[in-house]
Order: C-alpha cells, then sequence, then structure tokens
C-alpha cells in the first residue's frame, strides 16, 4: 500500500514537470511580441500601442533569459502558484476555482445520471448472458462508441432545442439548462458502464457459487446483493476511475458547445488566446485530479476486495 | 454478433470474426470515396459560387453545396482525406514509439523499466485533448500539431501492450534459448516477439484510429482545431450549423461520415472490451 502512495506521488511530480515543460514550451512559441498580443488581449487591439506593451513586459518579466524564466516558471508551479490570468488579470487559483465548481456540477450531474442508466442495464443483460437485452445492448453501445460526445450534443440540441423547441440549447443558471449537457455526457459514459457491469456480471453469474446461492434457496434479489455486488463492485469502482478521464475531456468539448462556465471553456478560450498562466494551471489541476482520483480508486478496489493487492499496487 | 463474441480473445491471425469484415467493409467504403471523389467528380473544395448556395445535389455534387456555393462533395472526400492520413500518421509513429520504449523497457528491466512506466503513466494523467490542445499552441502548422499531439497520446496504449506482453516472453524458453544460442536482438524481436504483438497491435491501431477522427472532429467543432476555409468533418458541421433548416442534408452529409469511419473503425478493434 505505501509503495502504491509513493507511485502514485512520484507520478504527480512527473505529471507537474510534464505540465510545467509543455506549457513553457507554449510560451516560447507564441508568435511575435507576447507583451503586444497580451497588451491587445487586456486593452483591445486598437488602443494598443509600445508604452502598453513595454509596461506589460515590466510587469511579467518577459525580459528575462528563456532558462531563468523557465526556473522561476517551475518553482511558481512547485509552490501551486500560477500567477494572474494575462487575459482577465485574476489570479489564476480564483479563475479556475470558480470555473471548477460549474464543471463539477455538470460532471457530477453526468456521472450520477450515466450511474442510473449503465450498471442497471448492464447487470440485467448480465444475469441473462445471450438474450435479447443482452443483445440490443450490444449493439446499442456498439453505436454508441462510435458517436463523439460533440456529436451526440449536435444531435441532441438540433433534436430537443432547434426541432421540438422544449429544452434551450445553451445557457447556464437554471435547472433546464443542465439537462442536454448532462445528458450528452451520461449517455457516452453509460453505454461503457453498462458493458463493464455486463461482463462483470455474466462472469458473477457463472460462477459455481453463484448457482450454489440458487440452488440453496436464496431470491434472486438477496442473491444478487449477498454475491453479485460485491464482486462486480471492483470492475466498476476501477472502470470509474478510467471513465475520469473520457469526462474531462468530455466537459472540455461539452462546456465549449454548450456554453457551460467551467473549466473545459476556460481551457478552450485561454488556449485560443494564449493565456499560459490559465493553461498551466488548467493542465495541471486535471492532471493531479487524475492521479488523486486513481489513487482513490486503488484505495477503494483494496476495500471492497482486499485479494490481491499485491498485483493491484504496481499497475495503471 | 452474438453475445459470446466478446468473450473469444481477437486472433486476427487466424481468421476474422464477422464483426470485423463489416467493419473493414465499412472502412474501404469510406476510404474508397474519400480517393475516389476527387476522381468523378473533380471540384475544389475551396471554390465559391454564389449560385449554388445551398444547392441540392447535381450531376456535378451528388452531396450538394455548401452556404458558400462549395462543392460538398469536394469537401467531404477532402476533410476525411484529411483525417485518415492524420489517423494512419499518427498511429504508425505512435506503434513505432510505443513499441521501442516497450520493448527497451521489459528487456532493460530494473530502473529504466519504471521510469520508462512512470512516464507512460504521467501522459496518461494528462487528457488527450488537452495534450492536443497544447501541442497545437505549440507547433505552428495545425496538421503537423495534431500528428505529434496525437501520438504523444496514442503511444502509451502501444506502450502497456508491449511491455506487459514482452516482460512475459523475455523470460520464456523459446527466447531464453535463443539468447543463450547467440541471437542478437532483431531477430528475437522478429521470430518471438512480433508474432505475439502483431495480432493485439490491430485492434490498439483501430481504436487509435477512431480517437485520432474523434479528436481532431471535435476540435474542429469548438473552432480549436484546423481553420477554416480547410475543409474537415467538424469545421464543415459547426458551418453548416445555422442552414440547418434550409439545408439539412448538408449538415447530415459530414456527421453521417464521421459516424460511418468511426464504426467501422470500432468494428474491426471489435472484441476488445471498451
Amino acid at each position: 500500500m505505501i509503495r502504491a502512495v509513493g507511485y502514485r506521488l512520484a507520478q504527480a511530480v512527473m505529471v507537474a514537470l510534464l505540465v510545467g515543460v509543455l506549457t513553457f514550451l507554449m510560451m516560447q512559441a507564441l508568435p511575435g511580441d507576447m507583451a503586444f498580443r497580451i497588451a491587445a488581449g487586456r486593452y483591445g487591439y486598437d488602443s494598443v500601442n509600445a508604452a502598453a506593451a513595454e509596461a506589460v513586459r515590466q510587469e511579467l518579466g518577459l525580459d528575462r533569459p528563456a532558462i531563468e524564466a523557465f526556473g522561476r516558471w517551475f518553482m511558481d508551479l512547485l509552490r501551486l502558484d500560477f500567477g494572474t490570468s494575462v487575459i482577465s488579470g485574476a489570479p489564476v487559483i480564483e479563475e479556475i476555482r470558480h470555473q471548477l465548481g460549474a464543471s463539477l456540477q455538470l460532471a457530477g450531474a453526468a456521472l450520477a445520471l450515466s450511474l442510473l442508466i449503465g450498471p442497471p442495464v448492464g447487470v440485467m443483460a448480465g444475469l441473462r448472458a445471450g438474450g435479447w437485452l443482452d443483445r440490443g445492448l450490444l449493439v446499442v453501445s456498439t453505436a454508441l462508441r462510435s458517436v463523439p460526445q460533440f456529436l451526440m450534443g449536435l444531435i441532441l440540441i438540433v433534436l430537443f432545442s432547434i426541432q421540438l423547441g422544449w429544452l434551450p440549447a445553451a445557457g447556464y443558471g437554471r435547472p433546464a439548462h443542465f439537462i442536454l449537457p448532462a445528458l450528452t455526457l451520461a449517455l457516452g459514459l453509460a453505454a461503457a458502464s453498462a458493458r463493464i457491469t455486463r461482463d462483470a456480471m455474466a462472469g458473477v453469474a457463472g460462477t459455481p457459487f453463484y448457482a450454489f446461492g440458487r440452488w440453496k434457496g436464496l431470491g434472486e434479489g438477496q442473491l444478487f446483493r449477498r454475491h453479485g455486488l460485491r464482486n462486480i463492485g471492483v470492475a466498476l469502482v476501477t472502470f470509474l476511475g478510467l471513465q475520469f478521464a473520457m469526462l474531462v475531456e468530455g466537459v472540455v468539448v461539452i462546456e465549449a458547445i454548450f456554453g457551460w462556465p467551467g473549466i473545459g471553456h476556460a481551457l478552450v478560450h485561454a488556449i485560443f488566446g494564449r493565456d499560459v498562466p490559465m493553461v498551466q494551471g488548467t493542465a495541471l489541476l486535471l492532471g493531479l485530479g487524475f492521479v488523486a482520483l486513481n489513487a482513490a480508486v486503488d484505495l477503494a478496489a483494496h476495500w471492497i476486495d482486499p485479494r490481491g493487492t499485491e498485483k493491484a499496487g504496481a499497475k495503471a | 454478433m452474438s453475445a459470446i463474441t466478446t468473450d473469444i480473445p481477437v486472433t486476427a491471425r487466424s481468421g476474422w470474426t464477422r464483426t470485423q469484415w463489416a467493419g473493414t467493409a465499412i472502412l474501404m467504403l469510406i476510404v474508397a470515396f474519400a480517393l475516389l471523389a476527387p476522381i468523378l467528380f473533380p471540384a475544389d473544395p475551396l471554390r465559391q459560387s454564389l449560385r449554388n448556395i445551398l444547392g441540392g445535389p447535381d450531376a456535378a455534387s451528388p452531396l450538394g453545396y455548401d452556404h458558400l456555393g462549395r462543392s460538398l462533395t469536394a469537401r467531404l472526400a477532402a476533410a476525411l482525406r484529411l483525417s485518415l492520413w492524420i489517423a494512419a500518421a499518427a498511429v504508425v509513429t505512435s506503434a513505432v514509439l510505443g513499441m521501442a520504449v516497450g520493448v527497451l523497457a521489459a528487456w532493460r528491466g530494473g530502473w529504466v523499466d519504471r521510469l520508462a512506466a512512470l512516464l507512460a503513466d504521467s501522459f496518461l494523467a494528462l487528457p488527450g485533448l488537452l495534450m492536443v490542445l497544447i501541442v497545437s499552441a505549440i507547433v505552428p502548422s495545425t496538421p503537423l500539431a495534431f500528428w505529434i499531439g496525437l501520438t504523444l497520446v496514442l503511444w502509451i496504449e502501444y506502450f502497456r501492450l508491449t511491455r506487459a506482453t514482452v516482460s512475459r516472453l523475455i523470460v520464456a524458453p523459446g527466447v531464453q534459448a535463443s539468447r543463450l544460442l547467440g541471437f542478437g536482438p532483431v531477430y528475437i524481436f522478429r521470430r518471438h516477439l512480433w508474432p505475439e504483438l502483431a495480432p493485439m497491435l490491430l485492434t490498439v491501431a483501430a481504436f487509435g484510429a477512431a480517437t485520432a477522427i474523434m479528436t481532431i472532429a471535435a476540435l474542429g467543432f469548438v473552432s480549436v482545431g484546423m481553420r477554416p476555409p480547410t475543409p474537415e468533418l467538424g469545421l464543415m458541421m459547426v458551418e453548416m450549423l445555422p442552414y440547418y433548416r434550409e439545408a439539412p442534408m448538408a449538415l447530415l452529409t459530414p456527421v453521417l461520415a464521421t459516424f460511418l469511419t468511426l464504426l467501422g473503425l470500432n468494428l474491426i478493434a471489435g472484441g476488445r472490451r471498451a
């Protein structure tokens, strides 16, 4: 267990280094005079002059050599001091905290919705492997996997907002705004989690102990709670860790499409405006979030199924 | 495809499943369209014609025209070629990179192995879209940026697969015997490792290509990928969205093309669990 935690820590440092190098390269690769660009972003293209650019240059220390800049850069990053957004001028930490809330709401709603749809369908299909529900699930989940999330968003917008006019196509603030983006994300997640649950359930339902449980007179519900749930739990929890990556990617695109003021939306805008501190903060947060979540998944899998921890620590 | 197919290991060597053949057929159709359309319906995908704005299908362009009167047939074919080329290039480079690092890590073992695994896990922690977005901000040319970014995303899967397989094979009697007989690494790779790796690579490659095509289209759709007027699947969708009522087919064609390409690739990847 301690080894596993140590590994996750090393992974976290490595992620920070990776983000540091990538964003630093990004800053170095900016075309033209960065001070002018940033000044244009702040004051508008019409009111930029050499004096404003010079002020920006002084303020952000853009005239230092590259190595020194990277050293300072990485030390700041390790202290979680991301500086201020070059576009809005607000501290990056503040911006991210603000957007993370909105993103977490959306991701939480999507995850909850997908857990309501996916695993129950998977369990039902897995209990009767080869039945009509099982075969139907296979077709539907294969089809859903071939629909990228942005495409699903597009289809739902065209269907429910443009054709039927039931739901707003974009926006934030009212409960109705949740439905389309959350459903878009949830459908993709549910298709995957239903397959995982189905495979795990079919495996458990085929074991001798399951047959024995039925033979000794346990009802289906009892049997599932006593012998099924915990056994499919590990597969499902491990999968949830992987789903986070899917969810994050989905959130980036879905927020941009639905105009959701979250971290993905901010990231796309930051990339567009070459707002390096924002990109850095967001990338680091997402990367470390992934590491932390996987550490939590390791622990949860250990708690659900204490067997075979020696292997689980070194993997993934 | 019956329910038990998922339990059959994908061994591409000894014959494909029906699902995989279906996937190949769909993909072949898409590739054929992408390659043959410029010959059968020659048109410049960038040439605008105000007389054809949102025009329906005609002999010169069976898929109709977009809001600037550009031939949708030519644009769709060009967009597919672009996506397929980038996907193919990224799949090849990431396979070579991932396998090289994987073989090296499993072969050398020790700290090389641990460092490589740590590096791969750290890359894995950064969402693929984010990686591609950041690289696109570093590298000036967009197709090149997609290629590099996607390679950096896709190599991990090859690495993990190769490392797991090779570290199992390297201690097997066959490899041990070859080493004792004095055969070099190249021989051992070709004779012992490659035959085991090759069938599994197909699955990873098909999934990788699907990821690549999805990423290119998704970033195009949110306007941070290819720049207009380049024909690109995601860009075409977002361009045609405002004209959905007037020309629903114009929006539907890139959507269907993307879906079919991904479906074909996913079916080829087949039996593998999600």
